[in-house]
């Protein structure tokens, strides 16, 4: 019975805001039976020497990632683009703030 | 996608970037990494036992604050090492009940008792000392979960390694039983903390695939040598002697020379035969049964509160 229960408990990913002004930041992942619990242990494991002011969790099965096998299509159409950043423009030195 | 894979896989170790979870990966590689990784994981757990038994009896309040900090400590790693491994695809349950079982193993050192107050001293200052040259160069190892779990525990361990010192220079400065208790701790300890590197390179047939691939990044023999020549000098502001009679500065290689550990007790204890392999996992076991009601209880309240709808506590902050 307990064998079969005990690898239940889902897998959470957690987010921690290391302070105020800052986002959310990826730490790490913890198993739980729910996400309040998930949220006790995120705090038991992820903050105890004040790492954060505010911990998010997410169930890791509610997550929708981009994979290896999609980063040239997700990602190589930005490399020819070099139009999109501020150094692909010539402004003479004599011209001030810009 | 096996070969292409194979080619990605080859140039991010190449260019000394890092493996993430669903990246193509030799099964070799997932296979090292997992026991790498699982058993690193169940030293961190089986780890606590020896210091744990000294919580009640730490001598101050402020003793006993500071050990069970460091044994949370050690069970947070433990759970980073866990999660890490599960990016694997293994499982946290699964890995428990092989370590319970003897499938897979912990670190040698956590096999011998913790006899006197005077060694959760010398555990921090040798063991978890011996710990952190290992593990330093591990915060670049190739696989990115790993790694970053190696960065968190880096920086927790310094707190391990500096109360033990701490501990055992106020032993130090008291009376000469107290004095005699730390030397024997180091006499003990001494040994075991050498063998925490493995066997010299020559004896440990996994470690050139493994500086292949980038998981390990130094040898076996040189972080001992490292770790001996960082501990003599911290020895000797402490005023203990550390139990080796060939070991000394050679002023030609600018290195200590010292002397070899006993391989044979280390290869038994590994095998299952030190002082406390029993104990140990039979502590380990009985943990994991008694607690079984809990986490069965915990998967029922949550299975009932699923049926009853969702959380009102949703929402960003």
């Amino acid at each position: 019975m307990s064998d079969e229960i005990r690898h239940e408990w889902p897998l959470f990913e957690v987010f921690v805001r290391a302070k105020r002004g800052l986002n959310h930041v990826h730490v790490g992942s913890l198993r739980a039976a729910d996400h309040e619990m998930a949220l006790h242990h995120a705090r038991d494991l992820y903050t105890r020497r004040n790492e954060g002011v505010s911990i998010w969790v997410v169930r890791s099965d509610d997550i929708v990632a981009s994979g290896p096998d999609v980063k040239d299509a997700f990602f190589a159409p930005s490399g020819d683009k070099a139009y999109r950043h501020p150094t692909y423009y010539s402004i003479p030195d004599s011209v001030p703030h810009i | 996608m096996a070969t292409d894979g194979a080619a990605v896989f080859a140039e991010t170790i190449e260019k000394d970037q890092r493996v993430e979870p669903r990246d193509w990966m030799p099964d070799g590689y997932r296979k090292t990494m997992v026991r790498q990784i699982a058993q690193h994981a169940h030293s961190e757990i089986i780890g606590m036992q020896p210091e744990g038994e000294w919580i009640t009896r730490a001598p101050s309040l402020r003793r006993k604050a500071i050990l069970l900090a460091k044994v949370q400590d050690e069970a947070g790693h433990g759970l980073y090492l866990y999660a890490a491994a599960e990016t694997l695809g293994a499982d946290r349950g699964d890995l428990t009940r092989r370590l319970i079982e003897g499938r897979q193993k912990y670190s040698s050192i956590f096999n011998y008792p913790t006899l006197t107050f005077g060694d959760v001293g010398v555990i921090g200052w040798l063991v978890d000392g011996a710990a952190i040259c290992n593990q330093v160069p591990l915060c670049r190892s190739s696989y990115g979960p790993y790694a970053r779990a190696m960065i968190r525990i880096c920086k927790e361990e310094s707190f391990h390694q500096r109360q033990g010192y701490e501990l055992l220079m106020t032993m130090m400065r008291g009376t000469p039983a107290q004095r005699d208790m730390v030397q024997n701790a180091v006499n003990r300890w001494w040994w075991p903390s050498l063998m925490m590197f493995g066997p010299p390179d020559a004896d440990s047939p996994n470690s050139a695939q493994s500086m292949a691939w980038k998981i390990k990044r130094h040898g076996n023999d040189e972080l001992r040598q490292r770790f001996v020549d960082m501990t003599v000098p911290q020895a000797e502001a402490l005023g203990v002697t550390l139990p080796d009679p060939r070991l000394r500065w050679n002023a030609e290689r600018e290195q200590h020379d010292f002397g070899d550990p006993d391989w044979a007790e280390f290869k038994r204890v590994v095998a299952g035969d030190g002082p406390m392999n029993k104990a140990r996992i039979a502590h380990r076991r009985r943990a994991d049964e008694e607690g079984a009601w809990v986490r069965e209880a915990a998967a029922a309240h949550a299975a009932r509160r699923r049926e009853a709808g969702p959380s009102p506590s949703g929402g960003r902050s």
